[in-house]
């Protein structure tokens, strides 16, 4: 079988400035992937990159995608296909209320599907359901999108908005950092609740304690733009023990 | 990302954003073209007016000539020296309907504004609405008169009023925007053609939302209409108008006047969705939209409420404005203008405190895109004896793509120490965050923008009936169509 989501040797530009050097990775459906590594090493280039943000460019190599080759989409479309990317930093939208942003986009992807529209009704009760999951109080999901939420408040909105569009693929940039031990806890058994034979997941993380909840398959070491080391969940062990000066040179 | 269809996109979007710019072929009963006293005498004997109006009229007439058609020039806009002579000041469909059955107005009148989605038909309409239809220069219909009358509430073309009710439009006509007002205000006083005219009696809450809805079809022709509105002590009355006009390649002149008088404890909210034809994508065509509103609060506790959502018109000219006259009477001033490829637009309020702790609201939103030019400019003065007056003015201006200019010009005059005036101003773009963000989760980036900019409306849109507010929201999606890409 394919994997779900193939890059080869992928090189990619921000503003001009060299950041992914030759990137390597293969996800299959079902499999939860970790992806650790220092600061500035380019893991959140490459969620820009995945998800199709202006000005991050690929220069060489490919990104596949179910098959498809995902360079090529509009980030739009990426979305409507599968791709979700949790956002290190969720930014503001004043003025657009929480409900309305998620059955905007609820629906759009829902259309894409070839699924009908829910009504107010019925959108509603989704969204209580799912919010309550994720400890949420009414007037947090009804205020302007991430508007004077707290750090906290903003990953547990990005997870909401994942629980509802159920993506194929969904790549969470440090949504562990931010949140309190119970609020942690909680996001876990939101992600874990949607890991599914179909679904695949790519976390980027700082910290062991959010793969103490969620059990990667793989772990990866992002640094200086290529992935330098990959193993099993034991890697992110090794490392939240001697940190990254175990991996050598190569990460410096 | 740029591709072959790109251009063919915007060209379609913006060909296809105005829906309303069909003409409609009625027979018309016009005044010959130009510009004289017996322009003004035929639209007088037109509508077999009093001899006093006609008097009022001429003079007006007279005060406009001496101006010698110099058009004020302070305002931020550009365009070509109007030729006055070159237009036709009165223009209505021949048959034309007693006014007293909506089963005597020509079919096509009435097909005409259920394509504009304002059905005149009282089954059919939205409930609690009524519409008075004015098409060119006169009123074609007027809904849900009888219900209204029950109440002692009076909504009719002016030109009834005048043969009705005399002795109200004597009292009031002028007394808000006198004649002598601004270059605009006296033409129209000279030519003003036909308008609403309300009256809500003493302590009475008008049970529906009543509004006018404004069509321009001839062409060449200027509409020049006036409307008035009183509302008696201790009433409320929510008034909304409505504009469309076909696609013309010359541009077309709208100067209004509107009126509004609220007595003690009385409150007039009013709301402007307007939506004249913006011209294509070149600036070629559209309508010069240059109008003065003012309103009076002349009781203590009065209050008026202007919403105005500004989309449409190649240029627009207009200031809806309040004298705080009664003591504790309160002007509020919501706006949201968006203009798009060669549009420009000068708009704002002016807010005269005159009476004793009297308050003033201003909140004006800006959305330029293209190559078009938004100016807020607003008048804040505070007269010596409004002890306590206070007022808080927030501007906010959204810029799409960098070809487009906004300008905030705020004008303030305090002559009382104990006044207290407030003014926020900020100037902001859509940031690529925000189009990546609502992008990544499905919105397309036309969606993206509309959503995004109706955000930044927000705080004026819930200002209106909730029967328009999502006609607005729409609208402003449609304004902003190849605006991006
Ligand atoms: N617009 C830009 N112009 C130039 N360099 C940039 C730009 N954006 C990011 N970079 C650089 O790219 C590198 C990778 O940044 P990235 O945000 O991907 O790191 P990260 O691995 O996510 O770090 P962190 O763990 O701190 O979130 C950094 O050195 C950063 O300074
Ligand atoms: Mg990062």
């Amino acid at each position: 079988m394919a994997p779900m989501l193939e890059i080869k040797n992928l090189h990619a530009t921000v503003d001009g400035k060299e950041v992914l050097k030759g990137i390597n990775l293969a996800i299959n459906p079902g499999e939860v992937h970790a992806v650790m590594g220092p600061n500035g090493s380019g893991k959140s280039t490459l969620s820009y990159v995945l998800a199709g943000r202006n000005g991050y460019d690929v220069t060489q190599g490919s990104i596949i995608f179910n098959g498809a080759d995902l360079t090529a989409m509009e980030p739009e479309i990426r979305a409507r296909e599968g791709i979700f990317l949790a956002f290190q930093y969720p930014v503001e939208i004043p003025g657009v209320a929480g409900t309305t942003f998620l059955k905007t986009a609820y629906n759009a992807i829902r259309k894409h599907r070839g699924e009908k529209e829910l009504d107010a009704m019925q959108f509603l009760k989704l969204v209580r359901a799912k919010q309550a999951d994720l400890n949420m109080t009414d007037d947090m999901v009804r205020r302007p999108v991430n508007v004077g939420f707290s750090g906290g408040e903003k990953k547990r909105y990005e997870m909401l908005q994942m629980a509802m569009l159920e993506p194929a693929l969904a790549i969470l940039d440090e949504t562990d950092s931010g949140l309190d031990i119970d609020a942690l806890k909680t996001v876990a058994d939101g992600i874990n609740a949607l890991r599914s034979p179909d679904r695949a997941m790519l976390m980027i993380t700082h910290y062991q304690r959010l793969l103490d909840y969620v059990v990667p398959d793989f772990v990866h070491v992002l640094a200086g733009g290529k992935i330098v080391r990959s193993g099993d969940k034991s890697l992110a062990l090794d490392l939240e023990k001697e940190g990254y000066a175990v991996l050598g040179t190569e990460a410096a | 990302m740029a591709d072959v269809s790109e251009t063919e996109t915007i060209n379609q979007a913006t060909t296809e954003r105005y829906k309303y710019g069909f003409v409609t072929d009625i027979e018309s009963d016009t005044a010959p073209k130009g510009l004289d006293e017996s322009t003004i005498r035929f639209i007088s004997a037109k509508k077999d007016e009093p001899e006093w109006l006609l008097e009022w009229r001429l003079k007006a007439f007279r005060m406009w000539q001496a101006l010698d058609e110099e058009e004020p020039t302070w305002a931020k806009v550009s365009y070509p020296k109007i030729d006055f002579q070159d237009s036709y000041y009165y223009s209505a469909p021949k048959e034309k309907p007693l006014l007293e059955s909506l089963d005597d107005v020509d079919p096509k009148l009435l097909e005409t504004y259920t394509k504009l989605g304002i059905p005149l038909q009282e089954q059919k309409m939205l409930a609690g609405v009524a519409v008075d239809a004015v098409f060119d220069s006169v009123s074609v219909a007027t809904t849900f008169k009888e219900e209204l009358s029950k109440h002692g509430v009076i909504f009719c073309p002016i030109s009834e009023a005048v043969q009705k009710h005399p002795e109200l439009v004597k009292k009031y006509l002028g007394s808000v925007v006198p004649t002598a007002d601004n270059f605009y205000a006296t033409l129209n006083s000279a030519v003003f053609t036909d308008g609403s005219f309300v009256y809500i009696p003493e302590g009475v809450r008008c049970p529906m939302e009543l509004s006018t809805y404004f069509r321009i079809n001839a062409a060449e022709t200027g509409q020049f209409e006036r409307t008035l509105i009183i509302a008696d002590k201790g009433s409320y009355v929510s008034y909304l108008e409505g504009c469309t006009a076909p696609m013309r390649d010359e541009h077309q002149l709208h100067a209004a006047v509107v009126e509004l008088i609220a007595l003690d404890d009385a409150e007039i909210k009013y709301s402007t969705v307007q939506n004249w034809y913006p011209g294509d994508e070149n600036g070629k065509g559209g309508i010069y939209n240059f109008v003065t509103k003012r309103g009076a609060c002349r009781g203590k506790n009065s209050k008026i409420s202007w919403t105005q959502v500004e989309t449409g018109s190649a240029i627009t000219w207009k200031y809806p404005s309040c004298i705080l006259q009664g003591d504790n009477s309160v002007g509020e001033f919501y706006s949201i203008a968006i203009t798009n490829n060669y549009q420009q637009a000068d708009t704002g309020t002016k807010m005269i405190h005159m009476g004793k702790n009297t308050k003033s609201r201003i909140i004006s939103k800006g959305i330029s895109a293209g190559h078009a030019d938004s100016t807020y400019r607003g008048l804040v003065k505070v007269m010596p004896g409004a002890t306590g007056a206070r007022n808080f003015t927030q501007c906010d201006s959204l810029l799409i793509g960098d070809q487009c200019g906004a300008h905030t010009v705020p004008y303030i005059e305090v002559r009382n120490k104990t006044a207290q005036v407030e003014h926020e101003a900020t100037t902001s773009k859509i940031s690529d965050e925000q189009l990546l963000y609502c992008r990544q989760r499905g919105l397309s980036e036309e969606d993206a923008t509309t959503l995004i900019v109706n955000g930044f409306c927000r705080q004026v849109l819930q200002e209106l009936p909730m029967e328009f507010a999502v006609e607005a929201q729409k609208l402003v999606g449609i304004s902003l169509e190849g605006s991006v890409g």
